[in-house]
């Protein structure tokens, strides 16, 4: 791998920018492997860097039926945050946070980490008591988070509508200044360069259609590019966790549904930071290209599809017209969806199974990406050690025997 | 967006059900003598296909009940509209325990 640098950016200009060297490999797939990662998503790309970086494990593939990052990682309205209720929960969150903050430097690759806070809006004064609980739990845990009162919300975020006789008047909010948001697709192409230089196989377009278990232990994947053998496979793949735990016999605690969000036409900057409100069900932020990012929230029938109804579109533009009037007349460019895994208590599964060598990733629902290095890091650890990192041993299937759930759905809200 | 056709009202907007998932779940009898595992397949566990879903919808701003559809997931088309306690017409097999289902 040739490291990226002003010097490196400098020769290249030289020359038309024409000899940049691919970042990462295409290579046919080998027979066998120490270990399969199944889906090249951010969670899957950055398991199988750490899977390398840390554990040296490198005799390893990532296969993914379409190309790396298409999926949710590159559908999701990239906002980074680590405010949640529950220890555990913040252990994980904050967990990737701290990887995030130093993500660009460990993997050589501009991340765009920006971060710019990421505010929680109130709008009545009980929704203000569950916030401050928030804030105060956080704080407990080392997480920065503090309590802004109406006047210091529209100060700090200008475009907000600030007439107190609308519908959901701003009376508060929460601000965790560390967020903010990343480049989501820098994310998944750092993560597959990093793993790529320290010998790992990303094998693109090699959809699984089998999972080979003999005597309670995995083996290997059946693919459209033939059978790969494995000691270990870790699935990670999101809205179709249902459809690869049935290859294995097991069925699981996720529906599948489709997420929505949407772009609007580029403007100058009017918010350099991101707004949530729960109970609008809304929450906007502005790209550095200065499209105004908007997300939408979960159809709640189970969909395949990659495609949402336009009726919850309707209801959260409705909401953002009258949180930012700003906005009101901007033209929305871009509409689309992917298929999200969520989980009854809104918490992810990062787990052994009982099945052999066949770890688990999957149930982040509506909020992965921010998770997406302390996720990958938690399950690279389980997949080399099997066993898991105590991060996220509070996240094993097993919870929804022993009913040591993670109810999060407060913090998780639809954001991610 | 599905035009969903209402048993009972005929065809309506889909924005005026809610879907109430997975159809056909029948809850246990022995509920003392099951362990942790079994709860925990009743309460949380879906089938939740790729392809055919039988699941549970309701009229909430019309007549207000419930009925039983069967969709593709993938395409989101809408293979059959049937009442509770009925059996789909189209199916998997899975459809064939819905005579046991409770009236909701």
């Amino acid at each position: 791998m040739s490291r990226y640098s002003i010097f490196t950016l400098a020769r290249n200009a030289l020359t038309n920018h024409e000899n940049w060297t691919e970042a990462w490999r295409s290579p046919e797939p080998r027979p066998d492997y120490d270990v399969i990662i199944v889906g090249g998503g951010g969670h899957g790309l950055a398991t199988a860097y750490y899977l390398a970086a840390e554990h040296g494990i490198t005799n390893v593939a990532v296969v993914e039926k379409g190309w790396i990052g298409g999926g949710n990682t590159g559908r999701n309205t990239t906002i980074v945050r680590s405010n949640y209720l529950y220890d555990a929960s913040a252990g994980l969150y904050e967990h990737a946070l701290k990887l995030w903050e130093g993500l660009t430097q460990e993997l050589n690759f501009n991340v765009m980490f920006s971060q710019r806070g990421v505010m929680n809006l109130a709008h009545d004064h009980h929704e203000a008591r569950d916030l401050k609980r928030r804030v105060n739990a956080n704080r407990l845990n080392g997480i920065d988070s503090e309590w802004l009162d109406r006047q210091q919300v529209l100060d700090f975020c200008p475009i907000l509508n600030r007439d107190p006789a609308i519908r959901y008047p701003v009376y508060g909010a929460t601000l965790q200044r560390r967020a903010g948001t990343a480049r989501h697709d820098a994310v998944a192409w750092g993560y597959a360069r990093g793993a790529d230089a320290r010998g790992v196989d990303i094998i693109q377009n090699c959809e699984v259609t089998g999972l080979d278990i003999q005597g309670g232990r995995i083996t290997g994947v059946e693919t459209t590019r033939g059978r790969i053998g494995a000691k270990k496979v870790g699935v990670v793949v999101a809205g179709h966790a249902s459809v690869l735990a049935a290859m294995a016999g097991l069925r699981l605690p996720i529906d599948s549904h489709p997420l929505q969000a949407l772009v609007s036409e580029p403007i100058k900057p009017v918010m350099d930071t991101v707004v949530m409100s729960n109970a609008v069900h809304a929450y906007c932020s502005q790209s550095d290209k200065g499209e105004m990012v908007i997300g939408a929230g979960i159809d709640l029938y189970n969909s395949y599809s990659q495609r949402g109804s336009f009726d919850v579109i309707e209801e959260t533009l409705v909401a953002i017209c009258e949180m930012f009037p700003i906005l009101s007349r901007l033209s929305m460019m871009r509409q689309w969806g992917g298929v999200v895994d969520v989980c009854p208590d809104a918490s992810p599964i990062i787990s052994k199974t009982p099945i052999g060598g066949l770890y688990l990733n999957c149930g982040w629902g509506t909020g992965g990406f921010k998770a997406t290095p302390g996720s990958g890091h938690v399950f690279a650890h389980t997949i080399a050690r099997d066993e898991p990192h105590p991060i996220n041993a509070p996240f094993a299937l097993d919870r929804f025997a022993s009913g040591a759930l993670v109810a999060e759905h407060g913090a998780a809200a639809v954001a991610h | 967006m599905m035009l969903i056709e209402c048993p009972w009202c005929g065809p309506r907007d889909q924005s005026e059900f809610r879907c109430g998932g997975e159809a056909h779940i029948v809850r246990p009898t022995d509920s003392e003598g099951m362990s942790d595992a079994e709860w925990a397949d009743y309460v949380f566990m879906r089938k939740n296909p790729k392809g055919i879903h039988h699941e549970r919808w309701f009229h909430a701003h019309g007549c207000r009940r419930w009925f039983n559809m069967t969709r593709d997931t993938v395409s989101d088309r809408i293979l059959a509209v049937y009442k509770v306690g009925e059996t789909s017409p189209v199916g998997d097999g899975a459809a064939a325990e819905a005579g046991a289902e409770a009236s909701k």
